[in-house]
């Protein structure tokens, strides 16, 4: 009995009969493995400065908001600032990421730090991203052991550490940092992109933030 | 889903005569078009990334035999599971074969056209498994017994005092006197609503926007978030796509997004964009501990290597319906089956067969806005063209349109013969119409003019005003 594959994948061949097998298949072999760029706008292409100061700013306009701090180390207080400013709960959900458990969170001492996955109870979840775009101001967090993906989506206010070193110009510069990391052809299980707060334009086409993912979007940028 | 689509126009009369409806479709009108000008304009490699990506698609369908093959290698490596569907019942039958095995009773939804094509909602709901939409749109189209009018705003013909009366009628554990005259707080009582179904769901069903090759990644655009907490609250994760959705590797995803969400919302990049690769990984805190694939045809390989194999490329973004004179008049139910506009009136023939879906490559004025704003380059008037005469060849057009075609053939291929009778009918019309300049009532036409007024003929032909500048020309140049 034929499969449903074979019989898929007959159909399609069947309809493109004629052409050379074995170049299509060096077509298909070359493509996979070089992974040619297109088009890359000239937008995000720009020096340092310039690159973090766009990404930061196409945030914005994508209604997240932003603080800078020198160094890594500032982080909690930027965390603590955050929440008092808006007048929640002095806890935040992280995960067991090194980058943000190595800050010095006894510093503020009021703050909880609630360790591990989010079971939609708590107002602020703090992730640490794996790189921004800043043609669009995206944010690129990755899961893993130490990040749960639940923190990018359950809480209402999604607090995100990016290390300015780690912003680049565009999409596929940062999923050339993806192959290098995970390996070629390798990703983990989630690959969040995530660009501003959680929104929903399907009652009369007014944008409401805040439909089923984070109400609000903070970024802490580091450097 | 009880297809209309051969009663278009006694749905499109419907349609116009629908006041919720007509004040619905207003919202259209006035949203799509401007954003996306705007963010269009704001990218000056707009245009060239659309070459990119139709480039990209074509190469992709010249080889999606192998490219299918290695993602499907892909998915299986990283420990999902892909299983293969030719038509809509064996992708609804391996739905529920996994239900049962898991004993799932209820499943989450993200927004998917997919799962509207394979009628998966009234499957399950006849099959004892609850589905829940967790889209707002779709929620509340789900809640009102209905279908998308269109691909990315399903519920783009409701209207918010309508929400209002459906939330009242259903939610009924919440106060009597609640507050729900605002969008916002219609919002958050489906947001606190569906909360708690993400966590109760035992399985989250998503479409896909992209399957790639490479990583064996499929790939969801989203703006709520709906669809990311349907895939990893849940304990399975199930995605269907149809067989064109591949795309080769991740650049190749990522020149495609930028064209994507610019010609649907007129975004960026739309607020979530995910890439699930395979079920949770040894010690991750989160995630579904099984992630399968199901790959539909359903038609799709029946295109291939036809007039209509450049079709498949279609992403959809919406942006033909959303600049579509046709749709903006009568909506999306009047198409009446799940695609609408220009992408409907060539998908569904294709789908559905010549014999139901012919009538909707003529809800067309071939005004060409659709090919203009397609992102993905498709010729939507030439394949609507296509149809046409595939439904004249089949005889399947009324008796009345097909003699008044062959009589316009018989002068049309007699030039003279042409040119005598226009030139007498023309300047009759002219004279007739003169004092109004145009006719609110002609013999034969009254189907034309009951909606609107035909202008009146200049009293000379076209061919004969033609005839006059080319000889003006001539005699300016010698």
């Amino acid at each position: 009995m034929t499969t449903p594959r074979a019989a898929i994948l007959g159909k399609i061949r069947g309809a493109l009969s004629g052409a050379d097998d074995a170049a299509r298949r060096a077509a298909v072999e070359a493509r996979l493995s070089k992974a040619p760029k297109g088009v890359i706008p000239a937008r995000g292409q720009l020096d340092d400065v310039s690159r973090i100061d766009l990404f930061c700013a196409m945030a914005e306009k994508v209604t997240c908001t932003v603080a800078r701090v020198r160094s890594h180390d500032h982080v909690p207080k930027a965390v603590s600032d955050y929440l008092r400013a808006r007048n929640l709960p002095h806890a935040v959900r992280v995960g067991d990421d090194k980058r943000l458990k190595s800050l010095p969170w006894d510093q503020i001492k009021t703050l909880e730090i609630r360790r591990g996955p989010s079971d939609g109870r708590d107002e602020a979840g703090l992730s640490h991203a794996l790189a921004g775009v800043a043609e669009t101001g995206t944010l690129v967090l990755a899961s893993g052991k130490d990040n749960p993906t639940t923190i990018n989506f359950l809480p209402e206010h999604h607090i995100v550490v990016v290390d300015a070193k780690d912003i680049a110009g565009d999409l596929e510069t940062v999923m050339g940092k993806v192959r290098r990391k995970f390996g070629k052809g390798e990703m983990p299980r989630t690959l969040n992109l995530i660009t501003g707060p959680s929104r929903s334009g399907d009652i009369e086409q007014k944008i409401i933030l805040g439909a089923h993912g984070p109400r609000a979007v903070h970024l802490v940028v580091v450097g | 889903m009880q297809i209309t689509s051969p009663d278009f126009k006694q749905n499109a009369r419907h349609a116009l005569d629908d006041v919720q409806l007509q004040k619905a479709l207003g919202n259209v009108r006035a949203g799509f078009i401007d954003k996306r000008l705007k963010a269009v304009g704001a990218l000056p490699e707009f245009d060239a990334l659309r070459d990119s990506a139709r480039d990209i698609k074509n190469h992709t369908l010249e080889h999606l035999d192998l490219y299918l093959e290695a993602y499907e290698q892909k998915v299986t490596a990283a420990g999902g599971h892909v299983h293969w569907a030719e038509t809509a019942a064996d992708a609804r039958s391996i739905v529920l074969d996994l239900c049962r095995t898991r004993g799932a009773r209820t499943v989450t939804k993200g927004k998917s056209m997919i799962t509207e094509e394979i009628e998966l909602n009234d499957f399950l709901d006849a099959s004892g498994v609850v589905p829940v939409e967790t889209d707002l749109g779709e929620y509340i189209i789900q809640l009102r017994g209905e279908h998308p009018s269109h691909i990315i705003a399903p519920a783009v013909h409701v209207n918010q005092d309508q929400v209002e009366a459906d939330f009242r009628r259903v939610h009924t554990h919440l106060p009597v006197d609640r507050d729900l005259t605002e969008p916002e707080t219609l919002l958050d009582e489906a947001r606190k609503v569906l909360r708690a179904k993400y966590f109760e769901a035992d399985i989250g069903i998503t479409g896909a926007n992209f399957l790639v090759a490479e990583t064996g990644s499929s790939i969801i655009v989203t703006n709520e978030g709906n669809g990311d907490l349907t895939q990893i609250l849940p304990r399975i994760h199930v995605v269907i796509a149809s067989i064109e959705k591949i795309v080769p590797t991740l650049n190749d995803a990522a020149q495609i997004l930028r064209v994507l969400a610019r010609s649907a919302t007129g975004q960026d990049m739309s607020v979530y964009t995910t890439l699930s690769t395979g079920p949770r990984r040894p010690g991750d805190p989160d995630g579904p501990d099984e992630y399968h694939v199901i790959l539909l045809d359903n038609g799709r390989s029946a295109m291939l290597g036809t007039e209509f194999q450049e079709m498949l490329r279609c992403i959809r973004c919406g942006a033909c319906m959303n600049h579509c004179p046709v749709y903006h008049s009568v909506g999306g139910h009047a198409y009446g089956w799940v695609y609408p506009g220009p992408m409907g009136a060539v998908l569904t023939p294709a789908l559905i067969g010549v014999e139901k879906g012919g009538h909707l490559p003529n809800a067309s004025t071939f005004c060409g806005r659709c090919e203009s704003v397609c992102p993905m380059r498709i010729p939507l008037p030439k394949m609507m063209r296509h149809w046409r005469e595939k439904e004249f060849e089949r005889g399947l057009n009324p008796a009345t349109q097909r003699y008044g075609l062959k009589a316009w053939a018989f002068f049309a291929r007699r030039p003279r013969l042409y040119a005598l009778a226009t030139s007498i009918a023309i300047p009759v019309l002219g004279a007739f119409g003169k004092a109004k300049g145009r006719f609110s009532w002609l013999p034969f036409a009254g189907g034309w003019t009951k909606h609107r007024e035909l202008p009146a003929p200049e009293t000379r032909t076209f061919r004969q005003q033609w005839s006059q500048r080319e000889a003006l020309k001539q005699g300016g140049r010698a």
